[in-house]
Order: C-alpha cells, then structure tokens, then sequence
C-alpha cells in the first residue's frame, strides 16, 4: 500500500475551493462558435433565397418579360421571348403525377407488409434490398429509363410513343420514390401503439382487418407526410427527366409524349455554354425560385403533419 | 339485444372463410409489391451488366495486315510498341508519351492505341450480353449480311484499362480515370468543409441549444434542407461559388491563371452545403445515443460542459458520426445535378491537379454517354455505371464494418 | 354415457402457459360460472394478466408462447386444431388496462366491430342500444360523430366496454379496467359491471382487493411459487370467503395487506 499517496489525499492538497463563479473564456468561447456555426445553416437558405431571388428579379426586369406572363403562359420559346412556365411545369406535373401513382401504392403497401406481416427473418432480408434500391444515384436510374424501361414501352405502344417520353421517367421515378414512401410510412405505421391492434383482434379481427382498417387509418397522417414529401422529391428530381423525358418545352399532359420539366430545362440550358446576365441565364434562376418554393412549402407541411401526428400517440 | 344478429353456425363459420380468404388475397398482394421493388432491383442491375459486356462489330479504315504480320490481337506488349513507335510520326509519339510513359503502359492500352491511331476502328454495331450469350448465330449473319467488311469480336467494355484510361472521344478508347478522380477530389473537399461544420452544429444543438425559438427556427431550416432539390443547390454554387467567388473558386488568388470559376473547388463546396444537412441529421442522432448517465459522471467529477463533449461524449458518437459522414459522402459521389449547373466540364482527358482545375466526375461521365446517340457510348456508359455503384459499395460496405466494429458497448 | 353438460362458462384443467422455456403460468383447475363475475387477484407479476390473455387467445401474437392443458368453453377445447382464434376472440370480448378507442368517431368505434363480424341489422340502432347499456348513451348521444379521442379517460373505457358488447360476446375479460381512471370513473365501471353480468360472463383482473371484494361474485388468487417464478391459482372460492375467512395463510396475509 503506498502510504504518501493516502497522507497527501488526506492532507487536502487542493486549493480551497472559492466555489465562486469562475469566467471560463474558453468555455463561452467554444459555444459561440458553435453556435455559430449552427447558424450558419440560416444563412444556406437565406443564401438561396437571396441568390435566386436576385437573379429571378433581373429576369423579371427584362423588358421582354412580365410576371403574369410567367406564371400563365403555356408557351416557353426563350428564342422569342416567350417565357410561360406552364410549359415547363405541365411536365413536371406529369411526371411526378406517374411517380406518386406507383410509389404510394406500392410504397404504403410494402410498408404495411414490412411493419405488420413480416417476420423478423423477411425484415432483414427485405429492408437492405428497399435500402440499396434507396442509394442508387438517379443518374443510373436515368440510364434504366432511356434503355430498359423506353425500349419495351416502345414495344407495347408501337410507334404512339417516342425515344423520349414522360411515362418512361415517370414509372421509374416512382420505383425511385418507392423506397423513402415506405420507409416514411413504415415508421408512422409502427408509431401506431400496439394497444389499438390489441383492441382490434379482441374484437375478433383477422390481421388483414387490423392492419388496413384500424392501424393504417391510425397512421393516415403519417403516411400522408410521406406522400407529400415523395412529391417533394419527384418535383426536384432532374436526372431521370434529363435523361428520359426530351428536351422539348411543350405544354402537354400526355406521357406517351416528350416534354421538359422544370428540372431537366435548368440542367440542359445551364449545361451548354450560356453567358451571364443574359435573359435565357437569368430565367433559369426564375425556374429555380419556383421550385425551391415548392419544395420548401411541401416540406414544411409534412413536417408539420408528422410533429402533429407523433403529438397524438404521446 | 336479442334482435341484433350476427352470423351463426354454419353461416358464421363460411363467414368467417370468406374473411381469410379476403386475407390471404390482400397479404399476397402486400408480398407482390415488395416483388415489384425487388424485380426493379435485378431488371436495373442485369440491365447495367448487360450493356457493359457484348458482341461488337468493328470496321477497320487501314487492314491490319500492312502493319503486322501477325493479327494484331496476338501481339505482345513490346511488339505493341514496336509496331506503334514504327508507325505514328514521332510528334504524335512524343505526345502520347508526355500524358502517360508510352513504355509503363499495358497490354491493352497498347492495343487500343493501335486500334484508335493505326487501324482507324469504327464501331458498327452492339449487342447486348443476353443477346451475345443466346443468339450468336444470329447476330453473326446480320453482321456478315450488314457489314461484310466487319470483324466480330467479344468485347468487355468494363476492362481494367477502362478504369486507367483517360477520356477520350472515341468510346471504344475512352476511359473513366479523369472522372473518377474527379469524383474523389470533390467528394474529399465536400466532406473536409461539411464534417468539422456538420458537427459543430449538431454538438450545439443537442448539448448547448436552449429550447427557444431560434434554436427551434435552426432545427426546422436543417430539416428542411435535406429536402431541397439538389438543382437547387447547383444553381446556388453557380451564383456564389462559380462567379461571386470567382476569385478563390478559380485559384486567381493564388496565382493559377489558366481557369474560371467551375473548377473542383466551387463543385466541391456546393456539394459540401448539399451533404450539410445530412452530416448533422446523423450526427444528432449519434450524439443523442450516448446515455445520459456518462454526461452526469462526467459533470460529477467537476468536468466543464466543453471537456465533457470533448473526452466523453464525442469519443462515444464517433464511429456513428463517421458513418453518418460516409453516408453523405456516397450520396455525394452519386449526386450528378449540381455538378452539371455548376459545370464540370465534359471532355475532360488531363488528370485533375489540384482543387482548382477544371474537372469531369463520373455521374457526369454517365449521364453524357447515356445521352449519346451512339450504341456503344451506351455501352461504355454501362460500365462506368459498375464502376460507380462500385465505388458505392465499397463505401457502403465501409461503414455497415465501422458500425459493427464499434457496436455500442452500452 | 351421457354428455358432459357445460355448466361452467369457463374451465381451465391443469392448464400451463409458457413463454419459450419460461413456465409463466403452472397447473390451474379453474371453473367459473356463468353471469357471475370472477375476480383474479394476486401481486404483480404472478402471471393474472397472461391467464386472462389465454381465455381470448391474446397469447397467440407472442411468437414463443404455448398452452398446455385444456381451457374449455361451454366444454369447448379454445385450443383444440380445428378452433379459429378469430371466432374465439369474437365470443370472448375484452376490456383493457389502459382505455384504447381507435382514432374514429364514437360511432364507428363501435359499428366497426360489427361490421367485420357481419352485423345485419339496424347500425344506428346497435349504436344506441351498446352505449346505453354501458351507460355512456346520454353523455355522447350529440357527438356521435365526433372523436373518441375527445372524451375522458372513464368515458372512453366505458366506450371500450360498449364497443365490446356490440359484438354480443359471452364472456368479458376485464384486465385492470379501472386502473388508469378517476375514483369516480372507477365507480361507474364498476356499477355498470353489475347491470352487465346480467347477461355476462365477467373476468377481471384487479390489482385493487377493495375493488374485487365490492364488485366480484368469486375470486382466484395467484401467487408465485418461490422457485420456478411460475404463476399460479393458490385459492378460488367465494369472494366473500376469500376475505374474511380465507383458507391458505398466503391469501389471508395477502388481503390483509401483510404481504410484502
């Protein structure tokens, strides 16, 4: 036993303490940098607003330009001034719509499957190949489109549909969306408390009648975050159009037709060699804002909806 | 209650039937569509490998045979160079050898030099390798009715000198190294700006920021980023770092004159702000799985807040926090939208330099080939898809070893 | 040989119940009667409420557990092959612990059982008739299509008791059903149990042994056997019995309130 240790423990070798409040520099020093850089992420988004915001406002300035046009016009042919958003967007709202119609489906189901049927085995085998189809680049999916899925749409409606068209990006945009709706989904269904599945087979439900008529109604508003954030993602989604859907800025809902979202257009027309502070550059930024609105407006009701729906099974 | 009736006896027991067998109809569907996703999966998957390994047919401007006795696909390494150093005039020689030793280069580099200056090749027709492997006669007749002149040969176009070779625009030469390297270089300088910021402020929101309105606006602005398009962020490093930072982006600081703007440091940074939200997101999580109790030891010997982040909890968020970070690094590698707005450049055959040259990036590659009208630059577009996805799993693979290695020991 | 007559509603013969190797409930021989309301008392953890989950095949959803011996019903085997737990869990209602309306109006908290049982009928009358028998009716007749979500903890148990009558079961398995409520809400269950087991068969879990001595016509007392951590009935009689007099020193210190 080493004694000195012991006699100086016990002869209190430490100052005495003041107990005062101590200033520490280093301390207060530390949390302001971090807070600041927590903040810098305000300034991301500010940063976009402003940037985008700036350019659009140019493109708005452009006597060839007037916001109403923008915003009601079908007709967008930069060539003669012609800068009528719908165009871009008829397409975007086509391809998202085809998205959204095979990822809920298939999205909501394969969750349900996932969170009331599946074994612990099935789950372990089934979430990583959702997870793995969840991490593949959209520029390979992009490649899908054009040369597997365009090929036997091409077959099955003969010559009614072109090398590019929107059903093609559409369907694959939605075996992109699939994984993150039943991801989403998934976890809103298994928010849903076991009590209320309890109460459901007590009264004598099969599974079937648990699952779809008392626990996916429980978590209608979770799966319906979901949903609105895989619109989200379907609207800002550029590569699969880019490379499925054509380059051309018509205004049509038909899918076996070729037509240029929003995205796709920013990417081709940026793409090329574009000069600065010319109109067509500009207009560009205009496409962004819209988008960015969009987007951040979906996003922020769907995380209202689930901070609301995790409120009601506290 | 008595007049109230339900179902009884036989009536209740094919009633009952009636419902499994609804059941077991609905459960097959729910099983069908995890079928859908799996079926997406493999047609994706044997799609990329079937366009990467096929027949092709080539043409030859110049026969063969005024260069070499031999067929030339039997020539070796020094008779390669032989042949090439014979017949290339001696600029051309002297140039192939300034971008790489002439004498280091391989077997097939060779050949595919001799094939490109000497032989002229022109590639007429692809076939797929299902098409290969099942209907040889066929494609051999309609080649030999087609292009009588043509040879018919088995080509890999996913070949260890795809990934070595530089770009090139004959896609029967071209290779993905300029873009992988690319790649790399942004990924690198993504992750050196959002690690150190990605953590920064998820340690200040999970163990200093007070429950209040700012820190509550901080939490809902990451969120939200993490759902914006990532053509949004490209359109955002095209107005800031491309231009308004031309400055720095290009390198005209420090003295390198030869480039504007859209070089791997603008590119890098816009992905770095993109991964940004994701960094923290994951980082949060890794911090909050860290148990209380080891704070409040930590506080309990008289640590201040800082050295309890510093010597307890950041060791024991660690290894969740850097698969966090490879997470983002690999969506990072894949995300191919940014890049175009801000401008990777698409014929790109010089190695990148350094943060700021100019630069292509294999999704880059990809989506260029693929838009080609050409069937073979499909192909080759085929087989930088297997390299990048890859490159993906090793990533991937990379961090599921990380989050083993070190499960939590609490 | 005569038939056996089924006058019991409920009969358990040397039944066990387990949970993977773990002996959860051993050996018990219980006969409780029809229109009556049984008790199952005991300190927590001695298995009352997997007893009462094995009467109604709740058991079934955890993937390890398993029944040995019979429970028989009307001198049906619950776990004999051919009998579908569906229909079992139809004739056998429950009330649980924690009150749990599903996230509906009142009214299609009760029409929806109904309904996947295959009620024929007049809907809007079942509504009516199932909230006036479990009292509720007068309180929420304006709100019918409202959340059930709106109501108070009492009130939506009371729901949950009317929901399960709706479905005209047997028996009704009660597992702490007053546990989670107010002294008054806990008065009017317990009153409305008493007009219920007109019609009832009754089965409650309490943890309350003032509450099982008011309201019950028999109890079982469980107990843990010291070495296994099995489970199992130590005394069943006369409610009455069972607190002043009871047999076994265990249920005498423990209704006593000496039990540690």
């Amino acid at each position: 036993m080493d004694v000195s240790v012991n006699k100086s423990l016990a002869s209190n070798s430490f100052r005495p303490a003041t107990l005062k409040r101590k200033r520490r520099l280093n301390e207060g020093l530390i949390e302001t940098i971090l807070f600041m850089v927590g903040f810098l992420t305000i300034f991301v988004t500010v940063g976009i607003v402003i940037v985008l915001g700036d350019q659009a406002l140019l493109f708005f300035n452009d006597p060839e330009v007037t916001l109403v046009e923008f915003l009601t016009s079908t007709k967008w042919v930069p060539a003669i001034g012609e800068f009528g958003i719908w165009a871009l967007v008829s397409a975007t709202l086509t391809t998202s719509a085809i998205a959204i119609l095979v990822a809920v489906p298939l999205g909501v189901s394969a969750a349900t499957y996932l969170s009331e049927y599946a074994s612990l085995r099935a789950r372990s085998v089934l979430k990583p190949i959702l997870e793995v189809l969840a991490g593949i680049p959209t520029v390979v999916y992009g490649y899908f489109a054009l040369l597997f899925v365009t090929p036997i749409l091409r077959s099955v409606f003969d010559n009614r549909i072109g090398v590019y068209n929107m059903l093609s990006a559409g369907l694959v945009m939605g075996i992109m969306i699939l994984p993150l709706i039943s991801s989403m989904s998934e976890d809103a269904l298994s928010a849903v408390p076991n009590s209320l599945r309890e109460a459901a087979y007590a009264m004598g439900a099969t599974k079937l009648e648990a699952s779809l008529q008392v626990v996916v109604p429980s978590a209608l508003s979770g799966i319906g975050a979901a949903v609105i954030v895989g619109i989200s993602r379907a609207v800002g989604e550029t590569m699969i159009v880019a490379v499925a859907s054509g380059a051309t800025s018509d205004f049509t809902f038909n899918p076996l037709k070729a037509a240029e979202t929003m995205t796709a257009h920013i990417a081709r027309i940026s793409g090329g060699d574009l000069s600065y502070n010319s109109v067509d550059y500009n207009s560009l930024f205009a496409i962004a804002l819209m988008l960015f609105l969009v987007t951040l407006v979906l996003n922020l009701i769907s995380q209202w909806v689930i901070s609301k729906f995790r409120e009601q099974y506290e | 209650m008595a007049r109230f009736s339900y179902p009884e006896k036989q009536d209740l027991q094919k009633f009952v039937a009636a419902r499994y067998r609804k059941a077991w109809i609905w459960q097959l569907i729910f099983m069908a569509t995890l079928l859908v996703a799996i079926v997406s999966l493999a047609a994706l998957l044997l799609n990329v490998v079937d366009g990467a390994f096929g027949y092709a047919a080539f043409e030859y401007k110049k026969d063969p045979a005024q260069f070499s006795d031999k067929p030339i696909e039997e020539l070796n390494r020094e008779e390669l160079l032989a042949v090439l150093q014979e017949n290339l005039s001696t600029g051309a020689y002297k140039k192939l050898d300034n971008e790489s030793p002439m004498e280091k280069r391989s077997q097939i580099e060779l050949y595919y030099l001799v094939q490109e200056r000497l032989l002229q090749v022109d590639t007429k027709a692809t076939y797929s390798l299902f098409d290969s492997l099942f209907n040889r006669h066929e494609i051999e007749t309609e080649v030999g009715e087609k292009y009588p002149e043509a040879r018919l040969e088995f080509r890999y176009w996913l070949t260890p000198a795809f990934v070595t070779s530089p770009m090139s625009s004959r896609a029967e030469f071209a290779g993905v190294r300029t873009a992988v390297l690319g790649s790399l270089w942004l990924v690198g300088i993504a992750i050196l700006f959002a690690l150190p910021v990605g953590v920064g402020a998820a340690i200040y929101l999970q163990e200093y920021a007070r429950k209040n309105f700012l820190n509550r606006l901080i939490q809902t602005n990451i969120n939200n980023l993490a759902g914006v398009p990532s053509i949004v962020y490209g359109m955002l490093g095209l107005a800031i770092f491309v231009r308004a930072w031309e400055a720095f982006t290009s390198g005209a600081m420090f003295g390198i004159t030869d480039t504007n703007g859209r070089t791997i440091m603008s590119a890098g940074l816009t992905m770095g702000i993109l991964v940004l939200p994701l960094v923290i997101i994951n980082a949060q999580e890794a911090i909050k799985a860290v148990p209380d109790s080891i704070r409040q030891a930590a506080f309990g010997v008289g640590a201040t807040r800082w050295q309890t982040i510093w010597s307890h909890v950041l060791p024991n968020a660690l290894p969740g926090i850097l698969t966090g970070s490879i997470l983002a690094m690999s969506r990072a590698v894949g995300e191919t939208a940014p890049l175009i707005i801000v401008g990777a450049s698409t014929f790109i055959s010089v190695d990148p330099s350094g943060p700021f040259s100019k630069f292509t990036a294999l999704p880059i590659q990809i989506y260029q080939w693929t838009a080609r009208a050409q069937p073979e630059f499909h192909n080759i577009a085929a087989a930088a898809i297997i390299v990048l996805l890859i490159l993906l799993l090793t990533l991937n693979a990379s961090a599921i070893l990380l989050r083993n290695r070190f499960q939590r020991r609490y | 040989m005569q038939p056996e007559i089924p006058q019991y509603a409920i009969e358990t013969r040397d039944l066990s119940i387990y949970y993977g190797p773990f002996e959860a409930v051993k050996n018990v021989d219980l006969k409780i009667e029809k229109q009556k309301i049984t008790a199952i008392i005991g300190p927590s953890g001695c298995g009352k409420s997997t007893l009462l989950r094995a009467f109604n095949r709740m058991n079934d959803f955890v993937p390890t557990s398993r029944v040995d011996g019979e429970i028989l019903m009307h001198g049906t085997n619950l776990y004999s092959k051919d009998i579908d737990p569906v229909e079992v869990r139809r004739k056998i209602g429950m009330v649980f612990q924690k009150p749990n309306p599903f996230p509906k109006s009142i009214y299609d908290n009760i029409a929806w059982g109904a309904r996947i049982n295959g009620f024929k009928g007049n809907m809007d009358e079942l509504v009516e008739q199932s909230l006036r028998n479990a009292a509720l009716w007068e309180e929420v007749k304006d709100k019918l299509k409202k959340s059930a979500y709106e109501l108070s903890g009492g009130q939506q148990q009371r729901l949950c008791i009317a929901r399960t009558i709706a479905i005209q079961p047997d028996i009704i398995l009660m597992d702490e059903p007053a546990s989670a409520l107010d002294p008054i809400s806990t008065l009017r269950i317990e009153e409305l149990m008493q007009e219920l087991k007109k019609n009832y068969t009754i089965i409650i879990v309490t943890h309350n042994m003032q509450q099982a001595a008011r309201v019950s016509d028999y109890t079982a007392m469980m107990m843990l056997y010291e070495d296994t951590r099995s489970g199992t009935v130590i005394e069943f009689d006369d409610t009455k019995k069972i607190f002043t007099r009871p047999s076994d020193k265990r249920t005498e210190d423990y209704v006593t309130g000496r039990f540690g």
